[in-house]
């Protein structure tokens, strides 16, 4: 498993719930003492006992978990560079929903060895997507429902989601908009805040 | 604009028309953007060609057709352009401006968003990859400072005794080996505190560490920044001098560092003294030095010291058959008894 999947779960707890549960995440996984590298790549049970130590410490489901973590990518001061590289992908929520099929690929451009799953997308209106996410990487359709829910309230978009388990692990999470302008979004320069002179 | 003007700002939103005269006709939406509102005037007052320095005028613009055109705008010359002349068959021209290499500087230089680039362009794409290399640079570099990091504290803990400070058993290995390996002359004193057992035993483990943290500061103070001083373990100590073979001067050495540990030490109010005992041996310069041995003779010399009563340094005779060799000093208090010859040929 690639270490970036790892830092991110380990970011997310830290940041969220401090280091001190992280601390108790790593000692539920016996993985105490391990920092992960976002550069490097790890065994990919590593991961599964994550994901399990941090349902187990935070007593709650792992597919809420992982919402969370999708949340948590797009609105933590932290991870502001991948909210900004996910707002290249359109100029508002429809187009970037539109356009993910392609997050994999814009992905591998910026990580290449960074495999993610397969988005497929079904039945495109403008009133809304149908979205197939293979489970690849176990509950990775649960990280994108919370990532695109955050991205709508990041483009100021009021939407509706929701996921449904789909057959040979692959999920179907359903999108609809309501209105794409619903309220302010955060604001995004095409010009990069660190390139500022 | 004329139907096909507005095509081309569609498609095109950089374009720029100019007539036979070298008038601007019309502009595309982005281009406007950065120039400001410029149609109707000239073209060559409100951009430059820098290169080729021969298009200065619209019979030049047509005749560059095929080039690649390199322009500023008059009014932000920091912003480079570069552009495209078609001939549009009247006398005038069609030119197809971008920024280039310099597109994330001039996207925000001017303010510039998504819609104002054509879907199939990519320069969402460019300033997506430059952001994302940016992320991926911080992030291998914030690695290699901790990778960095982590290899020198454990070089340093590889070579380091954790409770005193002072360089431990493997560093001390290294330096005597390295001594081994030259003809360069050095000195040992092997130190070892006397009666430091019943120091852990009386008043606990925290003052015993907290009189070999002292020691370790007595004996950083009794050596030169060259010297090695070492914890072997416990409460037994190596100093290593290299170039340095005067048995007197190492006896000097010892015995202000042995007064200087048998001053009183304090732990909370506990008042208490110690002592050390010290072997020294020297090897004089020459060929086939082997520190083992002379760490074995030094050893001997502190057997010696202890059984002579302790709290005093005893120094083992110089090897014989080095070349320079000058053994048999008197003035040592102590001679050890016993003490084989080394035995070793040169």
């Amino acid at each position: 498993m690639h270490g970036l999947v790892n830092a991110t779960l380990q970011c997310f707890v830290a940041d969220t719930y401090g280091a001190k549960t992280w601390g108790a995440v790593l000692r539920r996984a016996d993985l105490s003492g391990t920092e992960f590298e976002a550069m490097l790549v790890y065994d990919d049970a590593v991961t599964a006992r994550l994901v399990a130590g941090i349902a187990a410490e935070l007593a709650r489901p792992a597919d809420t978990v992982l919402e969370d973590v999708g949340h948590y990518l797009v609105s933590h001061a932290r991870r502001a560079g991948l909210r900004r590289l996910l707002r290249f992908s359109g100029r508002d929520f429809r187009d970037f929903l539109h356009a993910l099929d392609e997050l994999p690929d814009r992905v591998r451009l910026a990580v290449p060895d960074l495999d993610l799953p397969r988005i497929e997308l079904r039945a495109l209106s403008p009133e809304g997507a149908l979205i197939a996410c293979r489970n690849d990487l176990p509950g990775a359709s649960h990280v994108l429902l919370g990532l695109l829910r955050a991205m709508a309230d990041d483009y100021g978009a009021l939407a509706y989601l929701d996921l449904a388990r789909g057959e040979g692990g692959t999920d179907v999470i359903s999108v609809r908009v309501a209105s794409e302008a619903f309220s302010e979004g955060r604001a995004f320069s095409l010009a990069a805040e660190g390139a500022r002179r | 604009m004329s139907p096909g003007e507005d095509l081309l700002s569609a498609l095109r939103p950089m374009f720029v028309s100019v007539d036979a005269a070298g008038r601007i006709a019309a502009l595309g939406p982005t281009l406007e953007k950065v120039l400001g509102r410029v149609a109707g005037r000239p073209f060559f007052e409100v951009l430059e060609v820098v290169r080729p320095r021969d298009v200065q005028d619209a019979t030049g613009l047509c005749a560059s057709a095929g080039r690649r055109l390199h322009i500023t705008a008059r009014a932000a010359p920091e912003t480079g352009l570069v552009g495209l002349a078609v001939p549009d068959g009247a006398g005038g021209v069609v030119l197809d401006l971008g920024f280039g290499i310099g597109v994330a500087e001039a996207v925000r230089r001017h303010g510039l968003t998504g819609s104002d680039f054509s879907p199939t362009d990519l320069t969402m794409e460019i300033l997506f990859l430059i952001e994302a290399q940016r992320a991926a640079m911080t992030a291998s570099r914030r690695l290699n400072n901790r990778l960095h990091a982590a290899r020198q504290t454990a070089e340093a803990e590889a070579a380091t005794d954790m409770l005193t400070g002072l360089a431990n058993r493997r560093a001390a290995d290294l330096a005597l080996a390295a001594l081994g390996e030259g003809d360069a002359a050095f000195g040992l004193v092997h130190l070892d505190l006397d009666r430091f057992k019943q120091v852990n035993d009386r008043f606990g483990h925290h003052a015993g560490d907290m009189v070999l943290k002292d020691v370790a500061l007595a004996l950083k103070g009794a050596i030169r920044p060259e010297d090695l001083a070492a914890r072997n373990g416990g409460d037994e100590f190596l100093m290593i001098f290299p170039g340095l073979s005067d048995l007197a001067r190492l006896e000097g050495l010892c015995a202000r560092l042995i007064a200087r540990i048998e001053r009183p030490h304090a732990h909370g109010a506990a008042r208490f003294a110690i002592s050390a005992s010290a072997g020294i041996a020297v090897w004089p310069g020459g060929p086939g030095s082997d520190p083992g041995a002379l760490l074995a003779r030094a050893d001997a010399a502190l057997y010696a010291a202890k059984r002579a009563g302790r709290g005093r340094a005893a120094s083992a005779p110089a090897p014989t058959g080095a070349s320079g060799a000058e053994s048999g000093k008197s003035g040592r208090k102590f001679l050890p008894e016993g003490l084989d010859p080394p035995g070793r040929k040169p």
